[in-house]
């Protein structure tokens, strides 16, 4: 399949943008006019012919310069991709998972060739061709898990599994909706997961442990998360968030169609074989307030999400201050009418916005 | 009494217990200032006799009582820093067996449950008890230096100077609490500070 | 989801080890290349058996980077509930078969500085895996083996003779006892137990560590309880509005199956939390033998483990 690769940035002059494709194949989170957490997930086995959850790593125009801004990232601050010394092996289970999907998935793209333990590595999009030696560090440029999630849009968490629990033991984190992989690096699954408010009472997280926890080789899960971020900006790192945060207040009911952006993560959930360990890949899809108005029932479903969040939820996504110009701008598109269940666009069926 | 009850928090932020003897075949005491006083309460002659006591006073005067227990091995040193060799020493000739009683102030704790970890004695497995001091270790998300003793809140970051909103999200690895910039989106706007349990 | 992903093998080759122990070897049926997996992993295999469906796991103990074959060890138990004998006498060189991706609930702490094994009888076998496991990766590792004779003495020789450093033998009937005491006296710290055989071996060597003040997170061990069996009882199934009947040798998970509901599970002993069932409304007495749910949980009579747990008494309705 060809893909045409945008040539955009995520920062400075944030010339970012979706193509009509890729909004149409935007994953809306909301399945419903309100939004509670709940433990959504579902098998990853495919989805929709060119929808975001037909490939096991979906790989889109925005590729190239994703991968660009992740150098970028990590020229900055190496200690967003870290891996803890036992975690070398799941590392190598992650390159062989995503090198197999991806030379399966996107044959055009991406090649993989492999005789015994040496194997050649064709990455066209990066102009990458390498021949490296499999379980052996030394003949990579990188670590195992740095070298191919420097090549695979989204942030990885890769998660030992002892003690009936999960820890956080190794991640590429460069995408990431605040959390610092610095700071949360050797946490188990309740503790990273601490600042969330609410979740932890409805016991959302001891379920999802449970779930987590056995899943097994062959049968991959996936979930959907979200927040909202100001401008395209990949990199909301706490890290950063000293130069970032004051963007928030850019926002005027003139740009706030352009600058206003839902983010949400495509989390998938893989275990890992020889390690044992669970990989967590956290994909980001960014689109603009006035992008999604374009599909009639996201209009009316997003004015309806924002404007019955609880307010704890609000602010721990950290828009509770914008919150007001947001339903402002998304009242013009909420003509009351009903919304068709489910996350998709329904463009032949739900009607346009009747004002 | 020192004991101070820390209000309940988020699943990160560590809880402290109170020390019980337990079975093994030595035990490594760890203390500072006020956690001298946990020592007395546990303390046993037959641990003692398989006692290893490492003490920071910080100015309290409680180096002759745990002398006059009798541990097989102590030392009273100026600062965790200082100890450090020290109980990285008696950990790595040390053996399956050995009980780990951390007790002083969270900062203590903290460092050297890390050391204890280290060393492949799991977190869960190691005793806490909290007195004295309720200042913390505070590392600035942004430049990643730790500040020592932060009592209030914000607080200002005593290596790149912003000023830092405390919060309890704490790191084991770290031994260290999150502090974030208060005043990203709004410049200059920073809160009086007031002491962290206020 | 009823267990893990299934694959379709032969059987290509069977080897009688000892009177008791006979070892069989499975390829892909397609010829294609078997999941790689990490040491401690076992599979589930199907069993038809006539009318009759067994699914038993067992360890896999050849070498987890060898994606060509899949070797099983089973052990022949003349009193159980039969699947061993199937294995034993009805299965042939060429048969297919079905079984399951590895699953690991018993896999190795890979932060572990020293790796201490100890096995009894047939619970040798997820160690063969894990040993080839750190003989690739230069882990430190020790096996102390207990066997009843020397007859029955599995693999003794392929590990004395390939590792003579680290492999400790004992045979009960030369009174041979693993001096458990003065073993683990002495262990560096980040050294990691491991013990797979009878309950009661299991149990001794992790009341031993306790009392030696081992923290419980250094000891693992894996004990594959097979479904005890018991009184027959009868059992509604709310969601299939079906009533059954749980025979005195089948599990009550195996009842329902039986009964063509699809109920989820994964290792079938009790440890795994995957068959966790909820009580809608019972009369009687539950007896609980599973590893999963705690003692509030078992008190509340509101769940049920039903791969190894059972009931006694007028009423059962369970949310299948």
């Amino acid at each position: 399949m060809t893909i045409q690769f945008n040539e955009e940035s995520f920062r400075d002059d944030y010339s970012f943008y979706n193509s009509e494709r890729a909004i149409k194949r935007f994953p809306f989170p909301f399945h419903e006019d309100s939004y509670m957490y709940s433990v959504n997930m579902e098998q990853h086995r495919g989805g929709p012919k060119d929808s975001v959850y037909e490939k096991r790593f979906d790989v889109d125009e925005h590729y190239i310069s994703e991968m660009r801004d992740r150098a970028i990232v990590l020229a900055e601050d190496p200690l967003r991709c870290q891996s803890l010394p036992h975690m070398t092996l799941a590392g190598w289970d992650l390159l062989e998972l995503i090198m197999v999907s991806k030379s399966e998935d996107y044959p055009d793209l991406f090649e993989l060739h492999r005789d015994g333990n040496t194997w050649r590595w064709i990455n066209k999009p990066l102009g990458i061709d390498d021949t490296f030696t499999f379980l052996d560090d030394a003949t990579l440029p990188y670590g195992p898990m740095e070298y191919i999630t420097r090549q695979a849009q989204g942030d990885f968490a890769v998660l030992d599994q002892r003690d009936d629990n999960l820890w956080m033991d190794a991640g590429m984190v460069t995408t990431q909706a605040d959390w610092s992989l610095d700071f949360d690096i050797g946490m188990n699954f309740f503790e990273w997961h601490a600042p969330v408010p609410l979740a932890h009472e409805k016991g959302i997280f001891v379920r999802a442990l449970k779930f987590l926890l056995n899943i097994q080789q062959g049968a991959p899960a996936r979930r959907l998360n979200w927040t909202m971020t100001v401008n395209p900006l990949l990199d909301t790192s706490p890290e950063n968030y000293h130069k970032w945060g004051i963007q928030k207040t850019t926002l005027t009911p003139e740009n706030i169609g352009a600058k206003q952006h839902l983010r949400v993560e495509l989390q998938t959930f893989f275990r890992l074989p020889r390690s044992n360990a669970l990989v967590f890949p956290i994909r980001c899809y960014l689109c603009s307030f006035q992008d999604l108005m374009t599909v009639p029932k996201w209009g009316r479903r997003l004015h309806r999400v924002v404007r019955d969040l609880p307010v704890e939820l609000a602010t721990y996504k950290g828009f509770i201050n914008n919150r007001p110009m947001m339903l402002d701008y998304l009242k013009n598109f909420d003509d009351g009418l009903p919304t068709s269940p489910g996350i998709w666009p329904d463009l032949e069926t739900e009607p346009p916005l009747q004002k | 009494m020192t004991k101070f009850t820390f209000p309940q928090s988020i699943k990160s932020r560590p809880i402290y217990g109170t020390l019980e003897a337990r079975d093994g075949s030595a035990h490594l005491l760890v203390a500072d200032a006020h956690g001298a006083e946990a020592i007395l309460d546990v303390a046993t002659p037959e641990m003692m006799a398989k006692a290893h006591i490492i003490y920071i006073p910080k100015g309290e005067h409680f180096e002759d009582k745990l002398r006059a227990l009798k541990p097989a091995l102590f030392y009273s040193g100026p600062s965790y820093s200082a100890a450090e060799p020290r109980l990285r020493k008696a950990l790595a000739d040390a053996r399956m067996g050995l009980q780990v009683y951390l007790t002083g102030t969270e900062g203590l704790m903290g460092q050297a449950m890390n050391a204890a970890m280290a060393a492949g004695i799991p977190h869960t497995a190691i005793q806490t008890e909290h007195r004295g001091s309720v200042a913390r270790r505070m590392q600035c998300v942004h430049c990643k230096g730790i500040t020592e003793d932060v009592e209030t809140d914000p607080f200002v970051c005593s290596h790149c100077g912003l000023n830092l909103f405390v919060r309890d999200h704490y790191s084991r690895r770290l031994a260290a609490y999150q502090g974030v910039r208060v005043d990203a989106e709004d410049p200059g706007n920073v809160p009086e500070p007031k002491g962290i349990y206020e | 989801m009823s267990g893990a992903e299934k694959i379709a093998v032969t059987v290509t080759d069977i080897v009688p080890v000892n009177e008791l122990v006979t070892r069989f070897e499975f390829k892909r049926t397609d010829g294609g290349l078997l999941p790689t997996f990490s040491g401690g992993a076992h599979t589930v295999v199907e069993m038809r058996d006539g009318d009759i469906t067994r699914l038993n796991p067992y360890s896999l103990m050849s070498d987890p980077m060898d994606q060509t074959a899949y070797t099983i060890s089973v052990r022949r138990d003349d009193h159980g509930r039969g699947g061993s004998l199937f294995m034993h006498t009805k299965v042939a060189i060429g048969d297919e078969m079905v079984i399951s991706y590895p699953v690991n609930l018993f896999s190795l702490d890979l932060r572990a500085k020293k790796h201490l094994f100890l096995a009894g009888g047939i619970g040798i076998t997820p160690f063969l895996a894990q040993i080839k496991q750190l003989e690739r990766f230069n882990g430190h590792w020790e096996l102390h083996y207990a066997c009843r004779t020397q007859s029955l003495g599995s693999y003794v020789d392929e590990l004395t003779s390939q590792h003579p450093n680290e492999t400790h033998i004992y045979y009960d009937d030369q009174k041979q006892v693993i001096d458990l005491v003065r073993l683990l006296d002495g262990q560096p710290l980040g050294t990691h137990v491991y013990v797979c055989g009878p309950k009661g071996m299991i149990e001794w060597v992790r009341q031993t560590a306790a009392a030696e003040g081992w923290p419980r997170e250094a000891i693992h061990y894996e004990e594959f309880l097979a479904p005890q069996p018991g009184k027959p009882f009868e059992v509604k199934l709310a969601v299939s509005n079906k009533v059954i009947s749980v025979g005195e040798h089948e599990s009550l998970l195996e009842a329902i199956e039986r009964a063509g509901v699809d109920a989820p599970y994964l290792c079938r002993g009790g440890a795994c939390g995957q068959c966790e069932t909820n009580v809608i409304d019972y009369s009687g007495t539950f007896i609980h033998r599973d590893h999963w749910l705690d003692g509030a949980e078992h008190a509340s009579g509101q769940k049920i483990m039903p791969c190894v747990s059972r009931f006694e008494g007028k009423t059962l309705v369970l949310d299948r």
